[in-house]
């Protein structure tokens, strides 16, 4: 099937090409942070992880929605979902595709990788991740590759795949609750140190992933053949819905815990994050930007005829995925090193350099996206 | 020395053949490598913990007095990169407000608010940096109770600075080797770049029946050394006879630095 992933059309082409001048830079930019240190970005000794980690906490949330269409399809027989399990499953390969990497470039010795498996520390909970993270990956691919060279031979998909794909449905909500453990176990970090954060992450991720698996529909849509149908989209729109309003209920939450209880090292984190804390505040503007996309997204989704419609729903999508990137990309990660032990505040802004290195690995997640995608493309559109 | 030559080969040649000779290797290995013998010099203890006097060192040293800090980062070959952002530091003043924000009253005696603490690593009795580590290149020595760091096994994820609740971790975002200002110590080894470090109660001091640098180094007795599990030890008998404190004392981590003030 792999072939396929070699014609196409102009357009597909000028797509690659372009990806992968950026994945280029990005890699160049990592062999300067490679060769100089992680002094090139903006991390310090306060705030000691930053947009890398960020980014693949998101990107684990994405990856993890993938469950939101294989479940109603293999659990409760939604048959609307049966044309895009395949993109759910894609996309999750390349979300976790970029999670490693992300994990990676943030490694100050990135050549010692493997001492994770040669002194495995099961008291880690990043051992966890790395298992539960990987694991996904090769049941994705397993079961996307597997279901799809069945549908091109017009069979039924092997009856060894179905112990799989039935595993894949708690593995994915696992993937998201051990990367929440990184955080809501750490002793002094209030901001993280709530039983609900796995809970939030994984809400969060119900409302971007879809969002994006949305977006991405459409975009095949105009470009190939493939339909997902507006059956589909449309549940899907709705699982974007509740997904949004449960974020935004357990982040309300959080702030009801810190504020009425007025204890001041649980209020410190988000009033840095939503007014600024001692006079700083360079997180304030995209928290409000979030507050806003937020806003705007439940108003649109909430509506059952701006749902509807092909354009405004493109728009909530938007919003939805931009909102939740920045809560959980920039303001959660971030804003738990905020103040520091000490209560000092000392921020963090990405530097030039890291921001290559970023779009650099978000490049070569969508050039995975694409390959994958132009293969489930083409075996669709020859069976029809 | 000819015949641990001569089996450092053979391990190197069946190393060769590749991975498949694991076994043997390490059955190898296991034979070749002779056990460590302690210096009978050696300092022991079940729990090494510190006793810092504040008192002692605000009102007998000079106001700009950091023979600990110099002496400390002399030894280990800390480097002075400058800036706020990435400096590396073992043993450094934070103010009494910044920490013990969570226990300082608002009118205390003497205004003691902005005077200077000497803060460092708490060798905690459970330490959260050990837990969330990967690699165990943070690990709680039993034997000591120190936390002590293989800076040859760090992967540098920085885990452990984040789940260390007192600061008390640097990462080397550089090279630090430029940046060592003072005289180089032939006996600590430098670190690289891309990993954490942080005080180590001078395991390798203690090793050779001697006490932390920061510790000798002090002219006025503020800092205390001692086994904290003893009864007799020196630290027991000071807290003992002063009321003292520790930094978050409601984490359980457990801190193993005190605090007279
Ligand atoms: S003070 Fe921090 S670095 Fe030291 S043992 Fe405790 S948690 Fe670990
Ligand atoms: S930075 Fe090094 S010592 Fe710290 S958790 Fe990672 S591997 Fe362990």
């Amino acid at each position: 099937m792999l072939e396929r992933a070699l014609t196409g059309s102009q357009q597909y082409y000028r797509l690659l090409m372009g990806l992968l001048i950026l994945m280029g830079m990005g890699f160049a930019a990592y062999l300067y942070q490679l060769n100089t240190g992680l002094t090139v970005t903006g991390l310090s000794r306060d705030v000691s992880w930053g947009f890398y980690i960020a980014q693949f906490t998101f990107l684990v949330g994405v990856a993890a929605s993938a469950v939101m269409v294989v479940l109603p399809y293999y659990l409760h027989n939604v048959k609307v979902f049966g044309r895009i399990t395949i993109l759910g499953e894609f996309l999750a390969v390349a979300s976790v595709t970029m999670c490693l990497l992300f994990i990676i470039v943030d490694l100050g010795k990135p050549m010692r990788l493997l001492n994770v498996i040669l002194y495995p520390s099961p008291n880690s909970i990043l051992f966890w991740d790395m298992i539960v993270l990987n694991g996904y990956l090769f049941l994705n691919i397993v079961i996307g590759w597997n279901v799809l060279e069945a549908e091109r031979k017009g069979t039924a998909a092997p009856s060894w795949l179905k112990p799989l794909i039935y595993v894949s449905i708690p593995w994915a909500i696992s993937i998201h609750t051990v990367t929440a453990f990184l955080y809501a176990g750490l002793p002094g970090r209030h901001l993280w140190l709530h039983s609900i954060l796995a809970a939030r992450f994984l809400a969060s991720a119900f409302a971007s992933g879809p969002a994006l698996l949305i977006l991405l529909a459409f975009v095949l849509k105009k470009y190939t053949k493939f339909d997902a149908g507006k059956e589909a989209i449309d549940k899907l729109s709705q699982v974007v819905l509740y997904g949004m309003l449960v974020s935004i209920f357990f982040l309300g939450l959080e702030f009801f815990t810190a504020f009425y209880s007025n204890i001041p090292s649980h209020q410190h984190g988000l009033k840095y994050l939503f007014v600024g804390l001692d006079g700083h505040g360079k997180l304030v503007p995209f928290m409000w930007l979030f507050a806003l996309l937020a806003l705007a997204a439940v108003v649109l989704l909430i509506n059952p005829n701006t749902r509807k419609q092909e354009k405004t729903l493109k728009i909530a999508c938007l919003c939805v995925f931009f909102a939740m990137w920045i809560e959980k990309g920039l303001g959660l990660v971030i804003g738990g090193f905020i103040p520091n032990p000490f209560e000092q505040v000392r921020e963090y802004l990405p530097t030039v350099p890291e921001l290559i290195i970023t779009i650099g690995i978000w490049a070569t997640g969508f050039f995975v996206l694409t390959i994958l995608y132009k293969i489930a493309v083409s075996v669709k559109e020859e069976v029809e | 020395m000819e015949s641990n030559r001569r089996s450092f080969l053979k391990i190197g040649g069946i190393c060769a053949l590749g991975l498949g000779a694991l076994p043997v290797t390490k059955a190898l290995a296991r034979k070749a490598v002779p056990q460590v013998s302690e210096f009978p010099e050696a300092l022991k203890a079940n729990q090494w913990a510190m006793v810092v006097d504040m008192k002692k060192c605000w009102e007998k040293a000079e106001e700009d007095c950091k023979d600990c800090i110099l002496a400390c980062h002399q030894y280990h070959n800390v480097p002075d990169i400058g800036t706020l952002k990435e400096e590396i530091k073992w043993i450094w003043q934070e103010s009494y407000h910044d920490t013990f924000h969570d226990q300082a009253t608002q009118f205390n005696i003497e205004n003691i608010e902005h005077n200077p603490i000497m803060v460092l690593c708490n060798h905690c009795t459970s330490p959260p940096c050990v837990r969330v580590c990967p690699t165990k290149a943070t690990f709680k020595d039993k034997k000591s109770g120190i936390v002590k760091m293989d800076y040859h096994r760090c992967i540098g994820c920085r885990f452990c600075m984040a789940g260390c609740p007192y600061g008390a971790r640097s990462f080397n975002f550089r090279d630090p080797i430029p940046y060592i200002k003072t005289e180089l110590n032939m006996e600590y080894p430098a670190r690289e770049r891309g990993v954490v470090e942080k005080c180590s109660f001078c395991t390798e001091r203690l090793a050779r029946g001697l006490f932390p640098a920061c510790v000798e180094a002090c002219r006025h007795g503020a800092l205390t050394f001692g086994d904290i599990t003893d009864p007799n030890s020196s630290v027991r008998k000071v807290l003992a006879e002063n009321y003292s404190i520790k930094r978050k004392p409601e984490l359980g981590t457990g801190p193993n630095v005190y605090y007279i003030i």
